[in-house]
């Protein structure tokens, strides 16, 4: 009896070390390609960073951002970022809050994205102030009527929620690698050593984290929702026509869940075709995640309807001039382009199993992320080259709004912050959570602590 | 302590759009009864030909003005001091009574120094309105000069814009002289996150632009497009470099903040009209004070009821429907002086 006891609990501390193998298998090192990954990343961000440099000294108007169209890109990619973010609560909140365990190796995947796509936000919204030297008065003259106020409230709580999710799931992983990474650099070492804060996983030390976990999930949905709903008030709270809307609070939301659930397909199909990880992130996993895309897209394209179709029908002036320059006019292009092969297609193709499969689910993903893209810009654009009065004795360039090559250095910068984030991430902690994965193959927590 | 915020938020907002009526009704009362008064007392003391000065309380004329056509416009500054000399002046209810010199003193233009904190004010016993005859406007573009050169702005900002409206296919083109409608409602100070622009006591809706963080919300937020930023370095930086901020003239302008009319606020604490006010050659712009229930035309000078003008040409504010409460009032273009032809249309 005993002797069969220890047989498998042999067989459980090898399934454990090929687990801990197989995950820690990114932090060993860099490829070639991974060098030359992160080479490309980072100088984007350093394109990026010149340019913003140079606008802080020529001003805002290196942007083709002007009197009438005075929001542009920036505040679209800023909505984007938030946006993506949201998934993050979506995957390890709201899933697991409903008891559905499919998605347990992808929540750090979207937890990543969350933080990675915050941090870009917040920098996003700092580029597009014409004072930067001034954010201070925010803190210090701070107004609680204004909307944007209560954004940097509801997106900075989001934010540290979003970080003790990533990190707390963390802690028993980074106490593995304390003990087991020895051949590291020493600076790398002390990292896991402060961030494991003493974990021995104890039974005591695994129910306080739980708890913790438990807490957060529940304390992030209501957050979560809110910081897109208040975003979409930055809009929503004004009187123009087209942003003029009491659906954009849940059009928002829906339209992030959408986006988000995209971007962590697009990054685990990469992480798994990368590091060989097909035995932990099945063609199950992707199957799942179409469904959940199907899901997600079917609310949104029911919002879409409902934001379009009714003030079309309507065609009340100003709304109306607006619905035709997105439907026939100067819009109609990207418009159709959102609305067809971003939302309306992939709806169609993802409800067959076959689209389902991970490469094709991929190359869906993709368009969703860049339809979703150009969604938010043709929510922030179009709408302030409407305005209620003409728009007269102002230069020609005045009518319409085509991002500079600033604007959009900038923004990709922003996006390779985002990808460098979760690269970085990789490189150092394990993106697939070690002990969830294990207690879920039935090995006990004294085997992981031995 | 939120709620208690939210609750003060609220009674402020609630405040913001009742008290004005209710203070314009209570003070047109008083101003009745002030006026009778006053009439009454002069009467007196000219049949008693004692000739004791009676000096003007400037606070008190805040309140109800005798001297209504001396406030606004410059011409109490000209009085000399010789007495027996009568002045025939012009009242809110529009009669002309005839004064003794010596009852009037001087406006003393200084009346105390703008500083900033004091310029978020408001000058007191006052709710400022701007008439806009557009029969009248003949698209002379003299108000959108001078506002454009003492702005310091760049040709491509307005704080003052002069369109060719057209409502509709059919409807006749008319000019339109398009101001910042200094709003009793106003959704750029709502929307403003550090309180860099504001309503004053006055009606006039400003922006510090040494607190502006540029975000350009309130541009966003602003149904008339009557705010400019600054994208590049203001027109003739290096000429005002020097320059002490004036909060109510927004000048010096800054980089990355936004500008926007002022009603000409720094003007009016000096009593004078504003400069689009008295730039107009054709006789468009009223200005006044609505508690007093005049206003002044920039070009003739005249002063009329506010009320009457308003009641005689079925004046009406711009969108109404968007519940701003505009302090600005147009005349309907009946009659016009000039049609729009193809040549005044710059798009």
């Amino acid at each position: 009896m005993a002797d069969l006891y220890r047989k498998e609990e042999q067989v459980k501390k090898e399934l454990l070390r090929e687990l801990y193998t197989d995950l820690t298998r990114p932090l060993a090192g860099y490829s070639r390609s991974g060098k030359i990954w992160i080479g490309f990343l980072l100088l984007l961000i350093a394109v990026g960073t010149i340019m913003y440099v140079r606008q802080l000294k020529i001003g805002l108007g290196v942007t083709d951002m002007r009197d009438i169209a005075s929001w542009g890109l920036y505040i679209s990619d800023f909505v984007f970022f938030v946006a993506v973010s949201l998934v993050g609560s979506l995957i390890s909140a709201i899933l697991k809050l409903s008891n559905i365990n499919w998605a347990t190796p992808l929540t750090r995947i979207a937890e990543i994205i969350a933080v990675a796509a915050l941090f870009s936000a917040l920098a996003i919204i700092v580029v597009d102030m014409g004072r930067p030297d001034r954010l201070l008065n925010i803190f210090v003259y701070g107004r609680l009527q204004s909307p944007i106020v209560w954004d940097i409230i509801v997106v900075n709580s989001y934010l540290v929620i979003s970080l003790l999710l990533l990190y707390l799931p963390l802690i028993p992983d980074i106490a593995l690698l304390r003990k087991n990474m020895g051949h590291k650099p020493r600076w790398q070492q002390r990292m896991y050593k402060i961030l494991s804060v003493g974990w021995q996983g104890t039974e005591e030390q695994f129910k306080i984290l739980n708890l913790s976990i438990t807490s957060l999930m529940i304390l992030i949905v209501p957050v979560a929702l809110s910081i897109h709903t208040v975003t979409s008030w930055l809009f929503a709270s004004t009187l123009r026509p087209g942003w003029d809307s009491t659906l954009f609070g849940p059009y928002f939301v829906a339209g992030a869940f959408m986006v988000g659930a995209a971007a962590v397909v697009i990054v685990m199909y990469i992480v798994r075709g990368q590091y060989k990880y097909q035995e932990y992130i099945t063609n199950y996993h992707f199957d799942m995640m179409g469904k959940l895309l199907v899901l997600t897209s079917l609310i949104y394209l029911y919002f879409n309807i409902n934001e379009y179709l009714v003030p079309a029908y309507k065609m009340k002036s100003a709304e109306g001039e607006h619905i035709l320059g997105l439907f026939v006019g100067d819009y109609s292009l990207m418009f159709w382009f959102v609305q067809l092969c971003g939302m309306l297609v992939p709806i169609l193709l993802m409800i067959f199993k076959p689209f389902r499969k991970p490469k094709p689910l991929m190359i869906i993903a993709v368009f969703i992320v860049i339809g979703a893209f150009f969604k938010r810009y043709l929510i922030v654009v179009p709408t302030q080259l409407h305005p209620f009065l003409p728009i007269q004795n102002y230069p020609a360039s005045y009518h319409h709004y085509s991002p500079t090559f600033s604007e959009c250095s900038i923004t990709l910068g922003g996006i390779a912050f985002v990808a460098l984030v979760i690269t970085l991430f990789i490189k150092f902690f394990p993106i697939i959570p070690i002990w969830e994965t294990a207690h879920e193959k039935g090995i006990s927590n004294e085997t992981i602590n031995n | 302590m939120l709620a208690a915020y939210l609750i003060k938020v609220t009674l402020h907002r609630i405040a913001l759009s009742t008290i004005p009526e209710l203070q314009h009704k209570i003070l047109r009362l008083l101003n009745l009864i002030y006026h009778r008064q006053i009439i009454k007392k002069m009467e007196e003391k000219e049949k008693d030909k004692s000739r004791r000065k009676f000096l003007l309380d400037f606070s008190a004329l805040g309140l109800g003005s005798l001297v209504a056509s001396s406030l606004l416009t410059e011409s109490c500054n000209k009085i000399g001091p010789g007495p027996g000399k009568k002045i025939t002046l012009l009242n809110s209810k529009n009669e002309l009574v005839e004064v003794d010199s010596l009852y009037i003193s001087t406006l003393n233009k200084n009346l105390s120094p703008t500083h900033n904190s004091e310029g978020r004010k408001g000058l007191p016993g006052k709710k400022f309105v701007l008439v806009v005859d557009l029969a009248k406007c003949k698209n002379a573009r003299k108000c959108m000069d001078k506002c454009a050169s003492v702005h310091q702005l760049r040709p491509d900002q307005f704080h003052l814009n002069v369109l060719v409206m057209k409502d509709s296919e059919e409807a006749a083109p008319y000019f339109f002289p398009k101001h910042c409608q200094h709003c009793d409602n106003p959704p750029c100070v709502k929307v403003c996150p550090v309180d860099a622009t504001f309503k004053r006591s006055d009606g006039i809706v400003l922006i510090d632009n040494e607190r502006c963080i540029g975000c350009r919300f309130c541009i966003a937020a602003c149904p008339y497009s009557a705010r400019s930023f600054n994208w590049f370095e203001p027109k003739d930086a290096e000429k005002y470099k020097d320059v002490p901020y004036n909060i109510e003239l927004n000048v010096p302008q800054k980089k990355g903040t936004v500008t926007k009319c002022s009603f000409s606020a720094d003007c009016l604490r000096e009593g004078k009209l504003p400069y689009c006010v008295s730039a107009c050659p054709n006789e468009v712009y009223y200005f006044g004070n609505v508690y007093e229930d005049t206003v002044t035309n920039g070009t003739t000078g005249e002063t009329v009821s506010f009320s009457d003008l308003i009641a005689k040409n079925a004046g009406y504010r711009l969108m109404e429907e968007l519940g701003t409460a505009p302090s600005i009032y147009y005349l309907p273009p009946k009659d016009r002086a000039k049609m729009p032809e193809k040549d005044d249309l710059n798009i």
